[in-house]
């Protein structure tokens, strides 16, 4: 990554008369113009500039980013695994690139295969029924699965008193963002020390105006939750249904599948999982598994198969309703459904395992250093409540800015909310074991230097493009566009 | 065991890991997960495919696809896609990247969400822009859960009838969810009836009032005086248009809308069958604070450098949990990048070349299948640019004309009853596809 900050942006190499594109001149033989009263009054001021300018301009700034291809990204919860170039070319490939999403289906036979082929394959992989996999990303499958679970609800006799979703505190943050949107009370059941659900907290707040229970397993302290079987039992003898957040899903590939866990509903992340990039935020895509019995409340369009072996899309008259316009981020499961071809099913089934074994080599090469607060093996993540020494006044987010310097990406910090100076790794199957050795090298390096020259660690980071950036100021006076900028002259 | 590409670890490398770990097997790991809960046999799936198996089960796939001349739209618009954007946007710095919560390392992403950010406000005439929605649809859908939000206790929420359908439905599931009542008013030929607008308005409790521009029709409504009748009820405007129509027409801002949201797959993002496209959403400075999602701010560091950071989180889940202004966490991101790149190149200049090219090519189209006698505008007498409606004379119908034209290599429109079609063109469309185009419903 370069060190140096490329600061321009492109408002600021803008040079009036200069022009960045090449469209043909087609005479139509007819001109058209717009009246007065519906045309906007002044040309929008967008940037003028020659191709290689705005090409140029783009690049350095990339250079000043880091993601997977740039270096180890242990981001709990995130799942940061390598994202295969070949899936990338594979959009490309399979021709989906100019289907209007109108396209009559016939003509678009290719497409809706890959849609088809994928969905069987994460309801095999999520034991469930059948997916849709309209929803955009995690937190939009969690109120599209949300809304299923009213919709089936609804269905039935006194659905519509069951208005409460019960979260752990350890949830992520979507989880009852999203059952807020979708009109649901949200309460909260207690962890236990060892970071599980408390079953008896748990059994207490169980009642008929219990829609659903949300969790995810592994949970966000990387524990798996071992008396899944007597939840999912107490949930469903309260007429509630289990909803599986499919954020931690990567440790339980080649092990465990919700469905037989006991879940009910379940998104998947694909941008997580199934290895297709974040893109520094999305897009994403959050396919959502039903189990058997609760199909018909799956948002529309759907993609069906005839009998003679052709693909169509149609409606479902119980449906929860649609939640997109068309059928979702379509290159996203381009790329999901290569990363399963080229695994295979014995490649798959070593994903869990693998990324489990990273998690806890990391874990134990580090745990005299870094406070432990919830010991036992873990899963594909953990969670480190700071530094062991506490006396150098040295905190997680000093750790984590510090690790920028050594060209790692922090871990995320201060989540969950169980701990203060919560720690979360994820390091994923596809880091060698020489990146997981450097990195914790440099976690020991950084342990080291907390107590033999702390002031230096609360300074980091001290090799990045920028340092320590004034964020209350930014919230107290935003300046989010380049017009305030020009009135502020930042 | 077969070594995979993606997996690096070699048997060797996991008895080492393993013997740090205490652990004799990788099952270990899993100790604490009941043997009835673990998988019996492998997935079913298919075996693994090496790379070049992959390609080619790609390009099969890809030979079950016609790709057809587009003059279909509905909020998905077939235009050009600079090579330049698309060798930006596959940087893989910031391709693989995740949301930007460093910002010392994430400068890349933050300027252009910035960017993008700063181009949103200017085509909509309002003073802030978030850093995406999913698309069109969920972005309006989020536009009334802000007005909701502002005005407190008022829960209805009015949608013109000539709004895209499939925007209205998801406006209407999200409503459902937030217990928002949703009512249409209704349309007359073509635009939205502004008596019953009125009407409707000013028996009470209305939070917010959902337009378009262009409507489904491609139509431009004349939304003079809506704004000022709305902010008298204390209701907002909120103006649902498909952002690359916004380099020429009327802006929401200065119709004195609110909120401003919709598509911007228009901004020459690949059609990809329906997605990723890009929603967008921009709204007044003072309701800045009710947005959902991402906002990018520029500050100073440290060494007094301009810099930018994420800002206003405490609206966000990740703090706020049940309280956030929404659930939203990823978004469409790197597509914030496309449209930042591509409206680079373009400038207004090219922007407005490219209205005025679909425009012309739409109009000549029109013209030349109304001279036809089997269709005529569904709506004569309004203005649209490059979308428009037509009636079709029987014995032909919508999806006569569709089969038959998509057999030539043609995408003739979407079918709106079986008696109407909705038909897009955009530079893509060549004046000797438009005259194809004609001579097949001449030959029909």
């Amino acid at each position: 990554m370069n060190r140096q900050l490329y600061s321009k942006l492109i408002f600021d190499l803008s040079h009036e008369g200069r022009r960045g594109y090449s469209l043909p001149e087609f005479d139509y033989g007819i001109t058209s113009s717009i009246p007065d009263n519906l045309r906007r009054e002044s040309a929008p001021k967008l940037p003028e500039a020659d191709e290689l300018t705005v090409v140029r301009h783009y690049t350095n700034s990339s250079t000043n980013n880091f993601g997977v291809d740039t270096g180890f990204y242990p981001l709990g919860s995130c799942t940061m695994k390598y994202n295969p170039k070949a899936d990338e070319r594979a959009v490309t490939l399979c021709g989906i690139g100019h289907l209007h999403p109108a396209a009559p289906a016939s003509t678009v036979q290719g497409a809706l295969e890959i849609y088809h082929v994928l969905q069987k394959y994460l309801s095999e992989i999520g034991g469930m029924a059948e997916f849709t996999l309209n929803p955009f990303a995690g937190a939009h499958g969690e109120y599209t699965g949300l809304m299923v679970i009213r919709a089936w609800h609804l269905s039935h006799d006194g659905g519509e008193t069951r208005r409460k979703v019960l979260v752990p505190d350890s949830a992520h943050g979507t989880n009852p963002a999203s059952a807020a949107m979708a009109g649901f009370e949200i309460e909260e059941v207690k962890s236990m020390p060892d970071g599980t659900v408390d079953v008896d907290d748990l059994r207490s707040k169980l009642d008929s105006s219990v829609a659903a229970m949300m969790m995810t397993n592994p949970n966000t302290v990387g524990m798996f939750e071992k008396n899944i079987p007597e939840i999912a039992r107490m949930v469903h003898e309260a007429g509630a249904l289990m909803y599986y957040d499919g954020a931690n899903l990567n440790p339980m590939l080649g092990v465990c599948r919700p469905g037989d866990m006991g879940f009910d509903v379940m998104h998947i992340n694909l941008h997580k999982t199934f290895a297709t990039p974040h893109g520094g935020g999305g897009p994403g895509a959050g396919p959502v598994g039903v189990r058997a019995g609760l199909e018909k409340f799956l948002p529309v369009p759907r993609v069906v198969r005839d009998n003679d072996g052709t693909y169509r899309i149609t409606g479902l008259p119980d449906s929860c309703g649609r939640v997109s316009s068309w059928l979702g981020n379509y290159s996203v499961f381009v790329k999901a459904l290569c990363y399963i071809l080229s695994m295979g099913a014995e490649g798959l089934a070593k994903v869990g395992p693998l990324a489990t074994l990273n998690a806890n080599y990391i874990m134990h090469s580090l745990c005299d250093l870094y406070e432990l607060p919830i010991k036992g093996p873990c899963k594909h993540e953990f969670v480190f409540d700071g530094l062991k020494d506490k006396s150098t006044g040295v905190t997680t987010m000093n750790v984590a800015k510090r690790l920028l310097d050594f060209g790692f990406h922090a871990p995320t910090i201060y989540f969950p909310l169980l701990f203060h100076e919560s720690m979360m790794i994820e390091p994923t199957e596809t880091e060698s074991p020489e990146t997981i050795d450097a990195f914790i090298d440099v976690m020991r390096t950084i342990a080291r230097e907390a107590s033999e020259t702390p002031e230096m660690l609360i300074e980091a980071p001290h090799n990045t493009p920028m340092r320590h950036p004034d964020e209350n100021e930014a919230a107290l006076h935003p300046v989010v566009t380049l017009r305030d900028l020009c009135s502020k002259q930042i | 065991m077969n070594q995979h590409h993606y997996l690096p670890h070699t048997e060797a490398d996991i008895a080492r890991m393993l013997a740090r770990c205490g652990a004799s097997s990788l099952d270990d790991f899993y100790s604490d997960v009941e043997p009835d809960l673990r998988i019996k046999k492998p997935y079913d799936v298919c075996p693994g495919m090496s790379e070049p198996e992959l390609d080619a089960y790609m390009r099969r796939l890809s030979s079950a696809n016609r790709e057809l001349i587009c003059f279909a739209g509905g909020g998905f618009y077939h235009h050009h896609t600079p090579a330049a954007v698309e060798a930006i946007t596959s940087r893989s710095e910031f391709l693989t990247a995740y949301t930007p919560y460093q910002p010392e390392i994430s400068q890349g992403t933050l300027q252009y969400i910035f960017e993008y950010q700063s181009m949103m406000a200017e085509l909509t005439g309002l003073d802030v822009s978030n850093a995406s929605m999913y698309d069109g649809a969920t972005a309006t859908a989020e536009a009334m859960i802000m007005a909701v939000a502002s005005a407190r206790k008022k829960r209805r929420v009015l949608i013109s009838a000539t709004i895209n359908p499939a925007v209205a439905a998801v406006v209407g599931t999200y409503a459902a969810g937030a217990g928002i009542t949703v009512e249409t008013i209704p349309e007359h030929e073509g635009i939205t009836d502004r008596t019953a607008f009125t009407e409707m308005l000013g028996s009470g409790d209305v939070a917010g009032v959902i337009v378009a521009s262009p409507n489904y029709y491609g139509i431009l409504e004349d939304y003079s005086g809506w704004a000022d009748e709305c902010h008298a009820v204390k209701a907002l405007l909120i103006m649902n248009c498909h952002a690359s129509a916004l380099g020429v027409i009327r802006t929401p801002g200065e119709w004195g809308a609110d909120i401003a949201c919709g598509e911007a797959q228009s901004l020459g993002i690949p059609l990809n069958y329906g997605g990723p496209g890009l929603g967008y959403l921009c709204a007044r400075r003072d309701l800045m604070r009710k947005m959902p999602g991402r906002i990018v701010g520029a500050t100073t560091d440290a060494d007094g450098q301009r810099v930018f950071v994420l800002t206003l989180q405490a609206r966000e889940q990740h703090i706020r949990r049940q309280k956030a202004t929404s659930n939203i966490c990823s978004n469409q991101g790197i597509m914030t990048l496309h449209a930042a790149a591509y409206l680079s190149l373009m400038g207004s200049e090219g922007l407005a070349e490219v209205n005025r090219l679909g425009s012309e090519a739409m109009h000549s189209l029109a013209e030349k299948l109304c001279a036809t006698g089997r269709m005529s505008l569904l709506y004569p007498g309004r203005t649209f640019l490059n979308e428009t409606a037509f009636k079709i004379n029987r014995p032909l119908d919508a999806d006569r004309i569709i089969d038959s034209l998509a057999d030539h290599g043609i995408l003739a429109g979407i079918k709106l009853d079986d008696d109407a079609i909705l038909v897009a063109a955009t530079e893509m469309c060549s004046p000797a596809d438009i005259d194809r185009y004609v001579s097949l419903v001449n030959n029909l």
